[in-house]
């Protein structure tokens, strides 16, 4: 067994995970109607390809990925499509977005589909391809689309695959619940994974507070076969553990350099729930159309995971669940550190919902108002990515952008811990997020202001070049016209002719005189 | 040698106008040898300001007012970049910074032209009155703004003799949404009066 690493800073706050009794998943059925918001992942929104008033089947493409980073999008189940319009999405703004409405029609008929059966006999780009149109992005969270993932970087070869079932947050246990039920099919995902990307190693990484998922992911690597070396890791359970750069340096002891990927190392990461989706896509030809969710808190009659089709609204789930409304404030997409609030349960589960979470007031109340910071360092001891939250939330105060950079903004990994630590409960992360958004502004408005500034002395230059060819013609003509008066009679076609007749007439008479004279 | 010993003052200096005039030479030679094209400061400053090159500083353009700047005018005659552009300014400056003067307009949020095509009668008059040609169209021909290279300079309103062009909101729509810095009130007892 091989060794892992201790990371800098992490936190141990109750994890709750029990609530959801993770390992058992309970169906969340079909509901009347489906919302299904255009864009589930990060990147370009597809192209619709379908129209108010048609009929659908399950797993029909109801709209088409444009460019390689976008996700295609497809029906979970059979039906009409009833709107085409903006609606609540879960989104920490509470905008709306574009989404298709879906009225099932119960009978969830589904089109036939056909895979690669043989797929280590496949070329791969005609597995990511596979992968492309089976609208997969990654379900841990970021919802970043898989295939462009696996082209990866250019000229950057990759060695080891890294399937994080690590789920670190408290509360959510859908990935733990995954794995209990579907570890062969996880395993198969990964060799499907490991054998697009070319690398030789997978390492399956499951933290110590999950024994259940980890003996069921040991049996299922030790019950196939497989051309990498396999190796299911576990270590001991620190929030936040999941973050792709933290369990990089858990499990191999390097650091990802700032502003770098993964690749760059030679590693990819992977949801355990991204590698079943895989081998769906792949072997059996079948889209994205459903997600293992974690429903839970206090304020839930039947907490539990559930499979739910994407595009479920958060209301049937409640109603399913058994939602106590009387001492419940928040609505949480996501887990208590990293998620956020929704504002209403008309949103609907997207491909990125690993939990939704209804605590009640009790369980996880509303955060006090923030003092003063005391400087007391807490905060920095918890920085997962040994950043210094205490600096970094001066400078996000003072708008100082130069000195964000200089403090690596970006490479804060918004896990919340260092809000979690805070005994002035600052809400340290929000300082974060808004930073980047400033910063990310700026940048954008950098670029363009550096092409409006081109444009306009382009237009300059081209404005003064005309005037000036303007000028010259002008110039040239005045020239010629004057030329023209100076040396008018010289030039006079007539005046010439005349002139010429006259000399000879002239020589004429001349003549004829000198031969008379002669004669005479 | 002997000089040193007997008439040290006339010695020190020759020795002092010796090393005068060779490093006058040196620097005589660095300015002309390393002599900087254009105004270096003004081009810092058009750096800074956001080349909507909308005018309403009263110049033609953003370098005329850097330029300006260089020479000594005030930095709040910027509307389009505001408040941010103006700390800049007075960063780079190293003077006080100042609020925006209101003689020039006020700060808006980033917008761009629209050309409501089926009013166009296709003067070209707008086209012209572009600063970075973002305009695109020609003679009797339907004009249309490429809304990626418009700065919202409003400079093609006027010009339009049947007033087809409206100034939409340029950052709408989800993927533009920023999280706000929570707010200020870092005492407690405000939050719960307010």
């Amino acid at each position: 067994m091989r060794s892992t690493y201790a990371i800098h800073g992490g936190i141990h706050p109750n994890e709750a995970k029990a609530l959801a009794t993770p390992g058992k998943v309970l169906d969340a059925g079909i509901p009347d109607e489906l919302v299904l918001p255009l864009s589930q992942h990060i990147g370009r929104q597809p192209e619709v390809v379908v129209s108010v008033g048609e009929s659908v089947k399950g797993g029909q493409v109801l709209a088409l990925a444009e460019g390689p980073m976008s996700v295609s999008l497809h029906a979970p189940t059979s039906g009409v499509i009833t709107a085409i319009e903006d609606r609540s999405v879960p989104h920490p703004s509470g905008m709306t977005n574009r989404c298709i409405e879906l009225q099932c029609d119960g009978e969830d008929d589904w089109l036939a589909f056909t895979g690669i059966t043989d797929w280590r006999a496949a070329d791969r780009t005609e597995l990511i391809e596979a992968i492309s149109n089976a609208g997969i992005a990654g379900m841990g969270g970021a919802g970043f689309p898989t295939a462009v993932k696996l082209n990866g970087p250019p000229g950057q070869s990759i060695d080891t695959l890294i399937i994080n079932g690590t789920e670190c947050e408290p509360y959510i246990s859908s990935d733990d619940t995954l794995m209990q039920v579907d570890a062969p099919a996880i395993v198969e995902g990964a060799d499907i994974l490991a054998h697009i990307i070319g690398a030789r190693e997978i390492l399956f990484a499951v933290e110590d507070n999950k024994p259940a998922a980890l003996t069921a992911m040991r049996d299922a690597v030790a019950g196939s076969e497989s051309g990498c070396q396999r190796d299911v890791m576990t270590f001991p359970t620190k929030y936040p553990s999941g973050g792709e750069k933290q369990l990089i340096e858990i499990l191999t002891g390097k650091q990802v350099p700032s502003g770098g990927l993964p690749a760059h190392l030679g590693i990819v990461c992977q949801n355990p729930g991204t590698a079943v989706a895989v081998r769906a896509a792949i072997l059996e030809g079948k889209p994205l159309t459903e997600r293992i969710v974690t429903l839970t808190g206090e304020a839930l009659g039947r907490p539990g995971n559930y499979r739910v089709r994407l595009g479920t609204p958060i209301h049937h789930l409640l109603a399913m669940t058994e939602f106590d409304p009387s001492d419940n404030r928040r609505l949480i997409h996501g887990g208590p550190m990293m998620g956020f609030a929704l504002e209403n349960s008309d949103v609907p589960v997207i491909k990125t919902t690993n939990c939704i979470l209804v605590p009640t007031e009790q369980e996880l109340p509303t955060p006090p108002p923030a003092q003063a910071c005391i400087r007391c360092g807490l905060c920095a001891e918890a920085c997962p990515a040994s950043l210094l939250p205490q600096q970094l939330y001066w400078y996000a105060r003072a708008k100082d952008q130069e000195q964000l950079e200089k403090h690596h903004l970006f490479d804060c990994i918004e896990c919340g811990a260092c809000s979690w630590v805070c005994p002035s409960h600052i809400p340290l992360v929000q300082y974060y997020r808004s930073a980047k958004g400033s910063i990310i502004d700026a940048r954008a408005e950098k670029v363009r202001s550096d092409r409006s500034r081109d444009r306009f002395e382009a237009r300059q230059e081209r404005v003064e070049r005309e005037l000036a060819a303007r000028e010259a013609q002008r110039a040239a003509r005045r020239a010629a016209a004057q030329k023209k008066a100076d040396t008018g009679a010289e030039d006079d076609p007539i005046a010439a002719a005349i002139a010429r007749a006259k000399a000879k007439k002239q020589a004429a008479e001349e003549t004829p005189s000198a031969a008379s004279d002669g004669d005479s | 040698m002997s000089l040193v010993d007997t008439q040290p003052v006339l010695a020190a200096l020759m020795a002092l106008l010796g090393l005068g005039i060779t490093f006058g030479a040196i620097l005589g030679f660095a300015s002309i040898r390393f002599r900087t094209e254009g105004n270096p400061l003004a081009d810092q400053i058009n750096q800074i300001l956001p080349q909507t090159q909308c005018g309403q500083c009263g110049y033609p353009g953003c370098k005329p007012y850097a330029a300006a700047i260089a020479e000594g005018d005030v930095i709040n005659k910027c509307p389009p970049g505001g408040q941010e552009t103006i700390d800049a300014l007075a960063d780079l400056l190293d003077v006080e910074s100042m609020t925006l003067d209101a003689e020039h307009g006020e700060e808006k949020a980033p917008k761009v032209a629209f050309i409501r095509e089926a009013e166009c009668i296709g003067c070209t008059k707008c086209i012209q009155a572009c600063p970075v040609d973002a305009i695109l169209g020609a003679a009797k021909v339907m004009h249309t703004v490429i809304a990626d290279e418009c700065t919202g300079c409003d400079l093609c309103l006027d010009p339009c003799p049947v007033d087809c062009i409206d100034m939409v909101e340029r950052k709408t729509g989800i993927q533009h949404w920023r999280w706000d810095l929570p707010s200020d009130n870092i005492i407690a007892s405000d939050r719960a009066a307010a």
